[in-house]
């Protein structure tokens, strides 16, 4: 059964949010993603300072199965890229919540994560 | 998954946290762990596949071999009881049927081992074809269970489950032994590059033959391995699969596969004519292989560019290779775009990326 900490936001296209009361917010994917996509072989991921409407396509992570659009769970700027995807993407099926982190952004408006479901409602969409 | 065919093995793999996936028709495991981790397993140690869902067909009869020799492109007439033969199988255009295996028993009896998706197909093909030999075709392939233990301690792993001197079969060989007490026939043979063997047995006793190995080979690091690691070492090893790198139009000699192909065998075989006049006049196109220095799989249908950035061809197959760190392909080209080594590349999401031919084996194997 997959992982879907409670502290977390979640997108339906199984990214996460962690807000750190700071105006910074961490962006991942989920435990369930990792794990349908299966072995992750390279994660591309946009620059610093690039900025992203809600919804829109903001990287691509690839496993040895398919390719897969990483959508930006709410409006952002990137403060900082997760420099250890480049060499070993797999660290997002280990530690898809921690070491397996994908940017560190900067909310477009303060309180967005408030539309994102909560943990029980993203595992009861994952059924 | 409902209608799809099951291996004895389905509920040894669900048990084993296998994912399961339809595969031609089948519910096999693509992976229990990590597609990437099992195909290490088997270079480093040793993997155990589920191969029950290949096609066994007994060819027995005075004209076996005869009718064996015009069937496929190789020559059949070097076997001897023990020795086992690989071969396509091509229709009269060239292209092929099927790849498969010929294994001699005996005088006047042959079996052959094939495609799982190509069961019906070749079974349908090979009664057309024989018709006016003496002999008989039966489809064994629901009686079989079929075991693959490879990688470099895959035989130590099975002569510990057998009385039978594995070291007598040499590579591309084969004999009977009773392993872990169960009657198989052990082929010196597989599809990773590895040493290994192939244990054909009773259907009715594939759990128990499983669990054996799996206990004999976990103190030497034996691991359950998938069909996507199957399908990443068969493509390091750079053996060709059916239905990307030989098709019904991609022939044995576009595919780099002329040493399969007897053409002065002595006999005439079905597709020889085409295959002749396309050695003689050369072939529109040719399978390569490729390795690109980067991680982004190159996948089946990605078209290849030329120096001028004009599609020249296509991707047959691709994939991360997990020893090399980098991903490798095979891809049908333009023969005149090989002059020069290609100068070829892909687009992946708009970043352009050179194919550096390789000619396989990708990484060093012991077979």
């Amino acid at each position: 059964m997959s992982s879907v900490p409670t502290d977390l936001r979640y997108a339906k296209s199984h990214e996460w949010v962690r807000s750190s009361g700071d105006g910074i917010s961490t962006v991942g994917i989920t435990d369930y993603a990792q794990n349908s996509l299966g072995d992750i072989t390279y994660v591309q991921l946009p620059k610093v300072g690039a900025t992203f409407a809600a919804g829109a396509v903001f990287g691509v992570v690839e496993s040895v199965k398919a390719a897969s659009d990483l959508y930006a769970p709410l409006a952002f700027t990137v403060l900082e890229v997760n420099a250890l995807l480049d060499k070993t993407p797999e660290t997002v099926n280990q530690a898809p919540y921690g070491e397996g982190w994908m940017l560190k952004v900067k909310p477009a408006a303060a309180g967005e994560e408030a539309g994102l479901l909560d943990a029980a409602a993203y595992r009861a969409a994952i059924g | 998954m409902s209608g799809l065919k099951r291996t004895s093995l389905r509920d040894f793999h669900a048990a084993h946290g296998a994912r399961l996936v339809d595969f031609a028709g089948w519910e096999m495991p693509v992976q229990y762990r990590s597609i990437l981790e099992e195909h290490k397993a088997v270079r480093r140690a040793a993997g155990l596949f589920d191969v029950s869902h290949m096609g066994e067909v007994d060819v027995r009869g005075p004209e076996a071999g005869k009718f064996l020799n015009r069937l496929v492109t190789n020559d059949v007439t070097k076997l001897y009881p023990g020795r086992v033969l690989y071969s396509p199988m091509c229709y009269p255009s060239g292209g092929v049927v099927d790849d498969l295996l010929v294994y001699q028993r005996g005088a006047d009896d042959y079996f052959l081992c094939i495609n799982a998706g190509n069961i019906d197909k070749d079974v349908a093909w090979i009664r057309e074809q024989a018709a006016g030999f003496a002999v008989t075709i039966d489809d064994r392939s629901a009686d079989f269970g079929l075991l693959a233990v490879q990688g470099p301690m895959a035989a130590a792993i099975v002569q510990s489950l057998t009385g039978a001197k594995l070291g007598l079969i040499k590579y591309y060989h084969f004999g009977e032994a009773t392993v872990a007490g169960i009657h198989c026939l052990a082929s010196r043979t597989g599809y990773t590059g590895e040493d290994g063997f192939e244990l054909y047995h009773a259907a009715s006793e594939s759990v128990a033959l499983a669990e054996a190995l799996l206990e004999a080979g976990a103190p030497h690091g034996l691991e359950l391995a998938g069909l996507g690691a199957r399908d990443s070492l068969r493509l390091e090893a750079g053996f060709p699969l059916y239905g990307h790198e030989i098709t019904a139009d991609i022939s044995p000699l576009t595919a780099g596969l002329g040493w399969t192909v007897k053409l002065d065998k002595g006999s005439d075989f079905v597709g020889r004519t085409a295959l002749l006049a396309e050695k003689q006049n050369g072939a529109p196109n040719q399978v390569i292989f490729f390795k690109t220095g980067d991680r982004r799989i190159v996948r089946a249908d990605t078209p290849v560019l030329g120096p001028d950035g004009a599609v020249v061809g296509r991707v047959l197959s691709g994939t991360l290779s997990p020893i090399l760190n980098e991903s490798i392909g095979s891809a049908l080209v333009a023969t005149a775009s090989a002059a020069g080594e290609g100068g070829w590349s892909v687009d992946i999401r708009g970043t352009r990326l050179p194919l550096h031919r390789v000619r396989p084996p990708f990484v060093p194997l012991k077979k």
